[in-house]
């Protein structure tokens, strides 16, 4: 893979995406299986590992339990008002996600020149996993 | 060429008056933009991105009219007559419900439906990567449906060529709006949008309460007029005594209303209890009837209480367009612009039709953005020699000093060839370099490419 120098002043070699988990319905579940572009860059058990915990925070986010009904019949009594005051669930599961993805590449793919993107700003469709090129230009 | 057949953008139709873009680079510093500013679908926004509708309102003010019109008679000429000889309730209730379905209706017009936002180079590029493994210098046309398994049962999933991603299940492209909406239902005139996994309880609650409203009014007019009559007098009388006879016209409006908001409250109620969506019942994509085989919903929780609960009391999802979000450096215009762009290297017929549109839409939009030169789709091209991928970048680094100058300028940049080339060779050549957005392990093929594009002759 060639690498290529852009305004980030890093050079990234590649993208590889982790696509979206159907089986279980339009639950939002992301594919565990390691890519093999990362096998010379991370472990795979750390990267299932992250997918898993990622896997979670969305299944509760989506979970359909006491919590989000209670919340759902009170936004249809109030004419779906309230949710213009108050932060759904999703929202705050949603913000944990983001905690973590920033910390997991804090952590453990920083030091080894990769970068998760956050699944929500690609539209929950993917997790977006770039590969650095650390500090040669050409090869 | 690799995608000689394919349907081709015609250039003329992107014609658009290309903007000076030494300017832009001044600007660049001016003021951050939205992300709702450069959307790529035909939604129209308000109150800087948190109000969004589709382009075409439909009939969304004669909805809000019939409704405001209907109820201010009967507050204003049925109401008196009724607290007087009735209950003072009357107008509570009457109020009540009128409030809920006018919030109900502008949060089923004013709400996202569940776009999903369009796939940006790098994953389309990666798509077509994996489906077109073979990697071969003869052209194949992408194949347009993936099969997955959900629940022990086969769905399809069909490519969209406007989006560039295949759809998730459920997912359905409205063509009027230009967007895939997740679990679409069905765009509605009356309410002037798309109804959707986000906004289908609103909707939901809206039709209830207008069967309910619609019910009640025609209810106390007929017992105004009744109660009218009981004196001694004939029913004609009594209408032509009522104040401007307006309970007439109320009546009308609420009989033909009752029959078609009854009708579709009802066939909701259906859909919801079935975890089903207009879409999928009027498909029949579930139906057994079709195939040898027995396919029910895969999405049913098989009781209808639990498909009640998941469809309207569920978590609400967030929206995934991020309207209100600013756009930074690296991931403006680009994504749509080369996305667009790119379409018509496979896209049939009407998908070229919509895409050229919509793409001529976006350059107009780009020629005025003030995105920085970072985001310039073409990296840089000082330091990539020809036969180097960018990443949402075409390589065409070293080709003419036109090109050069506006890549060193702004994000304009992608657009100001494509506004002023006159000839299909310029927009012919430049897909197979927007293929390979995104570096490909299989650089074989990207050389392959590369090398086949004819030259290309820019006009500043």
């Amino acid at each position: 893979m060639r690498p290529f120098k852009l305004w980030q002043q890093a050079a990234i070699a590649a993208k590889v995406f982790i696509q979206r988990d159907y089986t279980n319905g339009t639950v939002c579940q992301f594919q565990t299986k390691f890519p093999s572009e990362l096998e010379t860059r991370i472990d795979k058990q750390q990267f299932e590992e992250t997918v898993r915990m990622l896997n979670n925070l969305y299944a509760e986010a989506e979970k359909l339990g006491s919590h989000s009904y209670i919340e759902g019949c009170l936004a249809c009594l109030t004419a779906y008002t309230v949710f213009l005051c108050m932060e759904t669930h999703y929202e705050k599961v949603l913000k944990k996600i983001a905690k973590y993805v920033q910390e997991q590449n804090d952590k453990v793919y920083a030091p080894r020149g990769l970068l998760l993107t956050d699944p929500i700003e690609r539209g929950l469709r993917v997790i977006e996993v770039t590969i650095f090129e650390e500090r040669s230009l050409t090869r | 060429m690799r995608n000689c057949e394919y349907q081709q953008i015609d250039p003329l139709a992107l014609s658009v008056a290309p903007a000076s873009v030494q300017n832009l680079t001044d600007k660049k510093a001016e003021r951050l933009r939205r992300k709702w500013e450069v959307f790529p679908g035909k939604n129209r926004f308000f109150c800087d991105g948190r109000v969004i509708v589709a382009r075409q309102s439909g009939v969304l003010p004669l909805t809000l009219g019939l409704i405001v019109v209907t109820c201010g008679l009967f507050f204003a000429f049925d109401c008196p007559f009724l607290v007087e000889h009735l209950t003072v309730f009357i107008p509570v209730i009457g109020g009540v419900l009128f409030v809920f379905v006018v919030l109900s209706l502008l949060r089923t017009s004013f709400t996202d439906p569940g776009i999903l936002p369009r796939a940006t180079l790098d994953e389309a590029a990666d798509i077509e990567k994996q489906i077109d493994t073979s990697g071969s210098s003869s052209y194949r046309p992408p194949p347009r449906t993936k099969e997955i398994l959900i629940n022990q049962q086969v769905v399809k999933l069909k490519y969209c060529f406007t989006c560039k991603m295949f759809r998730p299940p459920r997912t359905s492209h409205c063509s009027l709006c230009d967007n895939c909406v997740e679990r679409f239902d069905h765009h509605c005139p009356w309410v002037g949008n798309c109804v959707g996994k986000r906004n289908y309880r609103f909707f939901y609650s809206f039709i209830i309460s207008l069967s309910f409203l619609t019910s009640f009014i025609f209810g106390c007019v007929i017992a105004h007029i009744t109660l009218r009559s009981q004196s001694g007098k004939s029913l004609i009388q009594a209408i032509q005594e009522s104040p401007a006879r307006y309970p007439l016209m109320e009546l009308v409006i609420c009989f033909f209303s009752i029959w078609s908001i009854l009708g579709l409250s009802g066939f909701h109620t259906y859909l919801v209890a079935s975890n089903l969506t207009t879409n999928e019942d009027i498909k029949g994509s579930w139906s057994s009837k079709r195939g040898a085989e027995e396919s029910g919903n895969p999405y049913t929780y098989n009781s209808i209480l639990a498909n009640c609960c998941v469809t309207l009391c569920g978590p609400m999802p967030p929206s995934l367009i991020d309207r209100r979000g600013f756009l930074s450096p690296e991931e403006s215009v680009p994504t749509v612009s080369a996305s667009e762009i790119e379409v018509p290297s496979f896209a049939a017929k009407n998908d070229a039709n919509m895409c050229t549109q919509s793409t001529k839409d976006v350059l107009e939009r780009m020629l005025h953005s003030s995105a920085s030169y970072g985001l310039c789709l073409l990296g840089t091209p000082k330091t990539t020699p020809v036969g180097l991928e960018v990443t949402g970048a075409p390589a065409r680094a070293a080709e003419t000093s036109p090109t050069e100058r506006c890549w060193h300028q702004t994000a304009d940049a992608p657009c100001s060839p494509f506004s002023t080339s006159s000839t299909s060779d310029s927009i012919h050549s430049i897909n197979p370099a927007f293929r390979l957005a995104s570096p490909s392990p299989s650089l074989g093929r990207a050389m392959l490419v590369l090398d086949e594009a004819p030259d290309v002759s820019f006009i500043p």
